[in-house]
């Protein structure tokens, strides 16, 4: 089973293949997601079967309202190449609005990041429902590409 | 004295009824025939239409029931006798004899692995074998082991007891004997659930006589990770990979030959699923299903059904019955003839399933007898519209697929209903506290203080059957979890859920001293209350636990990338690790609980869950928006099998007006809602004066409309009319006689709409039987599209072709022309005859779609709970917690949750009432761990917190000048610890330090390789 899967590889892996960095050099993704839309809605991909790059963990956490600035520039810090936040639509948080904060912490983060040369396009801010696993599947595989567009994060390596 | 209620039947109908009454503090006596819990939704691979697992799902409900204080687990036990009345029964038990002594038997297996004695495994459908002491699968509950001795050597030869050599235990005992005990109790559940119709009845398919003609259950069989060909599908002639599987529709259901003529509702659903998991495990394979009716009627359902032949490339082919099945001699291939498009087709599969009806067993007739329960014609526990959970026998009460074939969702609602009717015959008697007099149910150890120890995790590793260990080297995962910081134990378990594992846990915890347990495997949205319980019951905070999700955000979504799914499920142990080092115990205090209820919605759904929850002895309020209660029952005349409709909703009205404990807030409406579970407080607005009510729980019951149709010139012509309308006429004599066309799926099934309404097939038969009823003469043309009289329904479908209605399928690329320039005309193409038909009603009416409640997209605002995409509500689980939202205290029942029957909708109700009553029983809730800390000396009362939370859960104390949380109003959200500006705020088990150590181990990854 194990060789006839080797030598038919389906297109999408293919793909994958070759977008993939030099051995060694991985990218690597971390994604915040709140426990009550898009936790379960990654859970959905799973029970889907739909398949993602594994560059990404998933860090969970109640609600993103939850997260601090200061996580996700540690993050970078610490030579994280892409994070992912992923929280409930607008007007459907379990909390009412952890969300709305979230969203004006990102967008001030972000700006904060231009300023102090990491790419704010390494922060990507996403609503994703309990029902949409497919578009949580469709993000990671989407950010994990134009992260490797953007390449490793050079904070990280100017440091190392 | 009698005391509590028995439940016969140890499946999940019977399981969900037991919990239920056992959480509401109702002593519970859970009655199996066989030696474990789980019943048929054990056997099954997946469930639809979430495709969830069927054992992941089941499994944590296995493990409730048996731990449950309140519940007395009898299985190999079978009723004998019964005496006295409601109230005060006198049961009659034999509990079997196991020859294995339940209380030393450790499940280790090892009697069996040395057993000479091979058995077929009944489990596995027979499709492998199993050895003569056995369990009946590996997930059984309780996992004690049996002697089977009709096959035992030493019981049928006199000699062998290796069991008894081989046991560490001592546990094999062969003088064990029946013991026969008397249970007195106030109430009887009855849920024995179904089995399949045997096939061998049904030579013209071949089963038994070609090998690779199967049962649909076999397939789930074969489908299973944990079945006998660990999840490949292997087909029984030469054990090859088929490359095409075909499936046959209604083996064994709507068909008078055998004695089914009903419709066994689930088969359809399950063929679907059956085909589409099958795809996935192998995607080149052909799948066919050949069916005569699309029975996708439920929640949801309709978009499922569509997804399979459009995403999923399935093709369905509908027919008449397939008569019949040949074997091509050569490759022992099956052969099927059928009509295509007016031709005789032929087509050939490697294997063949047969999607096998509903049928009751004679050992549930038998038991039947005993109780004087009457049966209808078909042996499924006889009925009534208005009274659905109960039998013949009063007192005794029925859920499940014994009542009427049905699917789990719809079964597991009508469990919880017949708790409250069981909790009913109680309250009935007595007080309120009496009632609910064990509601404190549990006690734990006392927690051992942990505080000042290094951690010592214990690591347990799930292989999920192969959901994870076939993908992921679970081994490897294992060995590196050893070589972290802090861990002082680490496994692997085919099924860390099960609950062997949990007594193992328990005893590592034990042997090793470990103050933190760290599980990787599923979701901790399913399962973290299950591992938490384990650590309290071992006298360790339920917070010392942490889960690492490896299988459906790891092994599930990489599943063609085995060597990095292994990398990701080290990293992602290695995360958890490092939070699981920093964890702490954490306090949870008491909140007393309001004893009363809001159930929003006047029509019967609403007034019966109130008139339940006031049996009880709770305060109810009632809010119904207009001037009258009934809702759409108003305008509903009659039932299928005739009876009165209004004449049961005046006496309705009467109860619940009558009633001490209802409060009726008529030309009312829930303007606001504040608290959570145990203590809301609502503001309502009752002829335009605002008051507040302070409940404990609410149930939503906000029903459905009626769709006003668009198409077919409704409103445009007045012999165009809705199914409502011509009801109305029958009723008052003014559409008495002539010729009527009626149109199915009207503003629903389409793009717009994709959801199936569900009980306008069967409206449209019950008018068109009473239109013919009045005088044969009149003419009556159903133009559908899938006929939906699913379950007995079927039987008036038939009386209605019987009496001369006639049916006219039509498709969605040919929807019927409807015109009235010269005269109403009503044009459609009949595919059966290949012609166009004209037709010149009097009447054409339209069956039209149920609508979500417009108040739907208010009230999920106010409650905060979510509305599915066709903005009715959805519930927690659609498969298991059909009754409750993510929110803890709010219910939903009826049409708030989908279309459905009055039937359907009074189960319904009663259930959430014994959800809801789960709550309400108990004088007082423990809050959460999981809220905000602040440091006195670091808060500088800036009250940003306090501008941030949504609960105003946190403000700043004048005096102090320091914020100050609420605790049973704080949600955990953590909004304010992430906006404290001099970082004075804390969230409890997501601390700074504990979600940065998870983000600095993720680095480690790529370090490391």
């Amino acid at each position: 089973m194990a060789g006839e899967a080797s030598t038919k590889p389906p297109a999408d892996s293919e793909h994958h293949e070759a977008q993939t960095p030099p051995p060694g050099e991985p990218i690597n993704l971390i994604a915040f997601c709140c426990n009550w839309c898009s936790y379960a809605g990654a859970d959905l991909a799973g029970v889907s079967r739909l398949q993602y790059p594994p560059n990404v963990k998933i860090i969970r956490v109640m609600c993103t309202g939850r997260i601090e600035p200061e996580f996700l520039l540690h993050a970078f810090e610490l030579g994280i190449d892409g994070v992912l936040v992923c929280g409930c639509h607008i007007g459907d948080c379990h909390y009412i609005s952890g969300n709305e904060k979230a969203e004006v912490r990102i967008n001030t983060l972000k700006k904060l990041m231009d300023m102090i040369g990491i790419d704010s396009r390494r922060l990507r801010l996403e609503w994703v429902s309990a029902s949409e696993g497919t578009r949580f599947a469709e993000t990671v595989k989407d950010f994990k590409e134009q992260i490797e567009k953007l390449g490793k994060n050079k904070i990280y390596i100017a440091q190392s | 004295m009698a005391e509590g209620t028995i439940v016969l039947g140890g499946g999940i109908a019977g399981i969900q009824a037991a919990l239920d009454l056992a959480d509401s503090g109702i002593k519970t006596y859970l009655i199996e025939q066989s030696p474990s819990l789980g019943g048929k939704m054990a056997q099954l691979d997946k469930t639809f239409p979430t495709n969830d697992c069927a054992m992941c799902i089941l499994s944590p409900k296995l493990v409730a029931a048996s731990r449950h204080p309140n519940i007395d687990l009898m299985v190999n036990t079978e009723v004998m006798d019964i005496s006295g009345e409601k109230g005060d029964f006198k049961v009659k038990v034999v509990k079997h004899a196991r020859f294995v002594k339940e209380e030393l038997c450790t499940g280790c297996g090892l009697c069996a692995e040395k057993c000479p004695k091979k058995v077929p495994n009944t489990f596995e459908q027979k499709l492998a074998q199993r050895k003569a002491i056995y369990v009946p699968f590996p997930q059984a509950v309780p996992l004690k082991y049996t002697i089977d001795k009709e096959n035992c050597l030493f019981f049928t030869r006199g000699k062998c007891k290796i069991c008894e050599k081989v046991c560490p235990a001592d546990a094999p005992d062969f003088e064990q004997s029946d013991e026969e005990i008397t249970l007195d109790v106030h109430s009887v559940i009855i849920a024995p659930g179904f089995k399949i119709t045997d096939p061998a009845k049904l030579a013209n398919y071949g089963y038994g006589i070609f090998p690779n003609v199967i049962t649909s259950l076999e397939f789930e069989r074969l489908l299973s990770a944990s079945g006998p060909t660990g999840g490949e599908i292997r087909r029984p002639s030469d054990n090859k990979v088929p490359k095409s599987i075909g499936f046959i529709q209604c083996v064994g259901s709507r068909d008078r030959s055998i004695g089914h003529p009903y419709c066994s509702s689930v088969c359809c659903m399950l063929s679907i699923k059956e085909a589409m998991i099958a795809k996935e495990h192998y995607p080149d394979l052909q799948t066919q299903i050949f069916f005569m009716d699309m029975r996708a009627f439920g929640k949801e359902f309709d978009e499922y059904y569509m997804k399979a032949e459009k995403e999923h490339g399935i093709i369905f082919t509908r027919n008449n019955r397939i008569s019949g099945l040949n074997e091509d001699p050569d490759n022992r291939n099956i052969d099927v003839v059928y009509i295509d498009e007016g031709q005789l087709t032929q087509e050939e599969f490697d294997l063949m399933v047969l999607s096998v009806g509903m049928d009751i067993s004679e050992d549930v007739q038998k038991v039947c007898q005993k109780l004087n329960i009457e049966l209808n014609p078909y042996n499924f526990s006889k009925t009534d519209i208005f009274s659905p959970l109960e039998t013949s026998h009063e007192g005794i009460f029925v859920c499940g697929a014994f009542s009427g074939p049905k699917d789990i969702p719809d079964s597991v609602a009508q469990s919880s209903g017949a708790a409250s009717k069981a909790i009913g015959i109680i309250s009935e008697k007595t007080s309120r506290e009496e009632t609910f007099k064990y509601v404190e149910g549990k006690t734990y150890p006392v927690e051992k203080d942990v505080s000042g120890e290094e951690p010592r995790i214990g690591v347990f590793i799930c292989r999920c059957g192969i959901n994870i260990g076939g993908i992921v080297d679970v081994p490897s995962v294992v060995n590196y979890a050893k070589t972290l910081p802090g861990v002082a134990y680490a496994e692997e378990n085919t099924y860390t859920c099960s609950q062997d594992t949990q007594v193992h846990i328990k005893e590592k915890i034990e042997e090793l001293n470990l103050n933190r347990i760290m599980v990787a495997a599923c979701t901790p949205r399913t399962h973290e209350p299950l591992f938490q319980n384990t650590l309290q019951e071992s006298g360790l905070n339920p917070y010392l636990f942490e889960m690492s999700n490896i299988r459906d955000q790891c092994s599930w979504v990489h599943m063609k990338e085995p060597e990095k799914a292994t990398q990701k499920a080290k990293d992602l142990v290695r995360m958890a690790i490092a939070k699981a080092q920093l964890i702490e115990a954490l306090p949870r205090n008491k909140v007393d609980i309001t004893p009363a209820a809001l159930v929003i919605g006047g029509g019967v759904t609403g007034m019966q869950s109130a008139l339940d929850l006031a049996s009880f002895g709770f305060e109810t309020h009632l809010i119904e928006k207009t001037a009258e209660l009934g809702g759409v029952m108003n305008k509903i005349h009659y039932t299928l099998d005739g009876k009165d409709i209004q004449a049961f909703l005046k006496d309705m009205i009467q109860r619940v007006e009558s009633s001490s404990n209802i409060k009726v807030h008529k030309n009312s409406e829930v303007v606001d809602v504040n608290g959570y579970i145990g203590n809301f407080n609502s503001t309502i607005k009752e002829n335009g004066t605002e008051s507040t009510i302070d409940h404990g729980v609410a149930i939503i019951a906000t029903g459905g409309v009626e769709y006003e149709p668009t198409e077919y010139l409704y409103g445009k012509d007045p012999k165009i009319i809705n199914q409502l309308t011509f009801e109305k006429g029958i009723v008052d004599g003014s559409k008495n006689s002539g010729t009527v066309a009626m149109i199915q799926c009207v503003g629903c099934r389409n793009d717009e709409r994709p959801y199936c309404s569900r009980v306008c097939c069967t409206e449209a038969v019950k008018n068109a039987i009473k239109f013919k009823d009045l005088n044969p003469d009149n003419k009556v043309y159903i133009i559908f599209k899938d006929l939906r009289t699913y379950g007995f329904r079927e039987l008036y479908y038939e009386e209605a072709a019987r009496k001369g209605v006639l049916f006219i399928r039509y498709y969605d690329e040919s929807p019927p022309q409807v015109t009235n320039e010269n005269g109403l005309e009503v044009k459609v193409h009949d595919h059966f005859i290949n012609d166009d038909i004209s037709i010149k009603p009097d009447f054409l009416v339209l069956s039209a779609a149920i609508l979500p409640n417009k108040d739907n997209e208010k009230l999920n605002k106010l409650f905060k709970v979510p509305l599915s995409k066709d903005k009715f509500f959805l519930e927690a689980h659609m498969k298991l917690r059909p009754l409750d939202f993510a929110t803890d205290g709010v219910f939903l029942a009826g049409l708030a949750h989908s279309p459905k029957f009055l039937e359907e909708c009074l189960g319904q109700a009663s259930g959430a009432a014994a959800r809801a009553a789960t709550v309400l029983s108990k004088p007082s809730l423990e809050t959460e761990g999981v809220v905000s800390w602040v440091d006195k000396d670091m808060c500088i009362g800036c009250k940003m917190c306090e501008s941030v939370c949504a609960y105003a859960a946190i403000k700043v104390d004048e005096d102090e000048a320091v914020s100050k949380v609420t605790e049973a109003l704080c949600k955990g959200c953590g909004t304010c610890a992430a906006s404290c500006p001099n970082r004075a705020i804390t969230l409890k088990h997501f601390t700074r330090p504990q979600l940065i150590s998870q983000i600095s181990a993720a680095i480690k990854a790529s370090e490391e390789g």
